[in-house]
């Protein structure tokens, strides 16, 4: 038996490491997805004002603190029992679709998009931003720049700071808006519905154009049919901030559909004694390991699954290109048929940029958001709240129980890239099965479908990073167990 | 040969780094003048590579998050050893930030909670993550949690301290810009110890809300009224941590309509954040009566985890007693 040691791992919220052990006849014996950091933010926020954890929240992840901040804040109102004013709730809605358009900006042209406009097989130091920006030009890079600054300035009018947001109060928000910044934001709000059609472009002429790409993208070593998990709006279309959260089947078939408050009753978490990563499952179904289908309780919750489990998008632009994600990969426009091809999440995340940049637009124009009246201050506690958002990385809960004063006593979360322990662990051993076999060498282009099966989840950390320096260092080494001696070694940026 | 840059991140939230591109343009020039020998998350396993360096050959680290495992320790050492100039990058690696808040707790009971008694976590055998592991295949090791977080400072001998949570990009800028003149011209270094990307001022100093010198009887929570928005938020009540706050972020928070929560960390001449509070608080309370002091400060709102909001760790308290 040989031990593959994958470390660095990077692209996560925390730290990750992944084992592969490798049998005798060169076959994958098994695999282990390690995340091996814990901050003890559930203990640490005990005994804390329950207003102030939607400023220490924030810090769980520092690339979407907005995520937190409104995940908190719901749970927040539904401890005093308050519900803000509309133009508080539009506030909050608006700054959050726009944050959506600078995240989802930054994987595709970052990290994600690289393995697509400058290939999987091309040298490592091109496959990165400056790859891409080499193959579809500067003016397209200036472009993705500009395009994240944008979402960045509309955070800082909205939430008070650009990096970890400030202004969500318990029954509503602390910053009026001003007729001069609702101009500006409307102007971003256009650039931003014009970048996306630029996208769609970019993604067309280099993707999908390119037979090799959505070969790769349909191939067996990337699917997965588990179940899939989104929050969806009262018309079971893609809502990013509000709805409900429903969880559909392999099959497409609906299998629940739940209010925040009741998350307890679906979901559940499998501890594993190797990661300090939990692993959330489907309660109702069971943990039943490391396994695809209807049988196992192992869902995903990514811009894929959203899609899935929605019948559509809210905006024209946005649902136009929904149509055409089903039609081209399942051949029901309708979507009534979930894609279980995991590479399709880049895919899945531009159709959701086109919707997160309409609806900055159109909740920009909202006369209301200029509005005085943004603060409902309680009156009363109710002691307990859920607050659930869709982070960019998947679903997001938070859970508060407080004393009658609004003194935390209990906090639970689970976190978006947390969904999708299981399911990254599962393609990562997926796409090694397919990749380590006897005889193989073991390449960089091996080393990178191995990332590629997990950075289509966009695991937190790299959105930052990687716009620059471009290509996360890998290093990959097999080594005897009996000997500990080192039988082939493949690094790269090392 | 161009200068070496290091960053790298500890037990952190990641929100140095989008700081850090929060620069924008600006990051070509550092791109340009440095070799950017390891880059925050893309770097952070490279021990091997590290360790191979000679010592001293990385010219700067940026070193950002606390010091919450023994990944994060080896690391900072091995770090230190490795760099010229090492800075502690943010409110964590400057003074523990909100993940020392977890001293109010000790390492058992976050253990406990988030494996046992978390309420959507079903754990019958009673399973804990472990430093070792052996499965059938082979051993599986994970770094080991420390009882107490630690500043970076308390760990290494730290050069220079750039506070906030985040610093802000406006800051940044202008510490790569004097770095970069620092080291294409060779000048001198500013001494040791010294904070970069701050001002000498408190958060007071920047903050556009009028004072009145009012004297209150109660403290509130921010949520209670809908403030007023020029006036100061101590004096509407509120406890606001600016008194006792570095100046460097423009006010930021006031400004938005929320109090200070000190991310900024202490001000010059100032050893405990927490104890320069109490004294910002002694000078509103209105009255000489000390069981009616006693009252009014009694409606203080979790005074340890809001005067010590990003510093715990680095206090004269340090941690909760356990």
């Amino acid at each position: 038996m040989k031990t593959i040691v994958i470390d660095p791992i990077t692209r996560l919220e925390g730290h990750g490491k992944i084992h592969l052990f490798v049998d005798d006849d060169g076959g994958l014996a098994n695999c282990y997805f390690q995340v091996p950091e814990l901050r003890g933010f559930e203990k640490f926020c005990q005994g804390r004002p329950v207003e102030e954890l939607c400023r220490i929240t924030t810090r769980i992840c520092g690339v979407c603190p907005e995520a937190h901040h409104m995940a908190s804040a719901k749970a927040i109102d539904a401890v005093y029992g308050v519900t803000p004013p509309p133009a508080a709730i539009k506030l909050r809605n608006l700054v959050y679709n726009a944050f959506y358009a600078g995240d989802h900006t930054t994987h595709f042209y970052a990290l994600g998009g690289p393995d697509f406009v400058c290939g999987p097989d091309a040298p490592p130091a091109e496959r990165n931003i400056l790859g891409v920006i080499a193959k579809v030009g500067l003016d397209a890079g200036k472009k993705v720049i500009a395009q994240r600054a944008r979402g960045q300035r509309v955070i800082e009018i909205i939430g008070g700071k650009k990096v970890h947001p400030v202004t969500a109060l318990p029954g509503g928000m602390s910053k009026r808006v001003t007729k001069e910044e609702q101009a500006e934001m409307i102007k971003i709000g256009e650039e931003m519905v014009e970048f996306a059609k630029f996208t769609i472009q970019v993604f067309d002429a280099i993707v999908l154009a390119n037979k090799a790409y959505v070969d790769l993208i349909l191939s067996d070593m990337f699917t997965h049919k588990t179940y899939n998990m989104g929050l969806v709006d009262a018309n079971n279309k893609v809502n990013f901030y509000d709805g409900m959260v429903r969880v559909v089947g392999a099959d497409g078939k609906e299998h629940c559909k739940y209010q925040p408050k009741d998350y307890l009753n679906y979901v559940a978490e499998h501890v594993e004694p190797y990661s300090y990563l939990k692993y959330p499952y489907l309660k109702q179904i069971g943990w039943k390991g490391f396994v695809d289908g209807t049988d196992s309780g192992v869902y995903k919750a990514s811009p894929l699954s959203r899609l899935n489990v929605s019948e559509g998008m809210a905006t024209p632009l946005a649902q136009a290109e929904y149509e055409r994600f089903y039609e081209t990969l399942t051949g029901d426009r309708s979507g009534r048929m979930p894609v279980h091809a995991t590479l399709a999440t880049h895919w899945a995340r531009i159709v959701e940029l086109v919707y997160a940049c309409e609806a900055t637009l159109d909740m920009a124009k909202d006369e209301e958001i200029t509005s005085d009246k943004i603060h409902n201050p309680p009156q009363s506690i109710v002691g307990e709240g859920v607050g659930i958002v869709e982070a960019p990385r998947g679903t997001l809960t938070h859970h508060y129980k407080t004393d009658k004063n609004g003194f935390v006593t209990e906090v639970n979360l689970i976190v978006g890239t947390t969904n999708n322990n299981a399911p990254i662990t599962m393609s990562i051993k997926k796409a090694a099965e397919g990749l380590i076999r006897k005889g193989v060498e073991i390449t960089d282009g091996i080393l990178n479908r191995i990332e590629m099966a997990f950075r289509a989840y966009d695991p937190c950390f790299g959105c930052a990073t990687h716009s620059l320096a471009g290509e996360m260092p890998l290093e990959l080494i097999i080594h005897s167990v009996e000997t500990g001696e080192i039988l082939q070694k493949a690094r790269r940026n090392c | 040969m161009k200068p070496k840059l290091a960053i790298y991140w500890a037990a952190s939230c990641g929100g140095c780094d989008i700081a850090i591109l929060d620069i924008e343009e600006k990051i070509l020039d550092v791109a340009g003048f440095f070799d950017l020998a390891f880059w925050p998350c893309a770097t952070d396993f490279k021990y091997k590579d590290v360790e191979a360096m000679p010592d001293k050959s990385i010219t700067l680290t940026l070193f950002n998050g606390a010091i919450r495992n023994s990944e994060n320790y080896y690391l900072a050492n091995l770090l230190r050893r490795k760099s010229v100039v090492l800075c502690a990058f943010g409110s964590c690696a400057v003074e523990g930030g909100i993940p020392g808040l977890a001293n109010f707790y000790d390492k058992q009971s976050i253990i406990d909670y988030a494996f046992h008694k978390s309420p959507s976590t079903v754990n019958p055998d009673g399973i804990v993550p472990l430093a070792e592991y052996q499965v059938p295949e082979g051993k599986l090791t994970i770094p080991v949690m420390f009882e107490t977080v630690r500043s970076l400072p308390q760990v290494v001998e730290v050069d220079y301290l750039i506070p906030g949570c985040p610093p802000q990009s406006d800051q940044i800028a202008e510490v790569v810009k004097t770095v970069i003149d620092i080291l294409s011209n060779g000048k001198p270094l500013p001494p040791p110890g010294t904070t970069l990307g701050a001002s000498e001022k408190t958060c007071c100093d920047e903050c556009p809300r009028r004072r009145e010198v009012k004297k209150i009887t109660k403290f509130i929570r921010p949520f209670e009224i809908v403030t007023a928005p020029d006036i100061c938020l101590m004096e509407q009540g509120i406890i606001c941590c600016g008194p006792a706050t570095r100046s460097g972020c423009s006010a930021k928070c006031v400004s938005a309509g929320v109090p200070c929560r000190g991310c900024y960390g202490r001000p010059v001449n100032v050893r405990d954040q927490g104890a320069k509070m109490v004294s910002a608080i002694a000078s509103v309370i209105d009255s000489t009566n000390p069981d009616e002091i006693e009252r009014i400060i009694s409606t203080i709102p979790d005074p340890a985890g809001t005067f010590y909001r990003f510093s715990l760790a680095d206090s004269m308290l340090r941690r909760a007693q356990v």
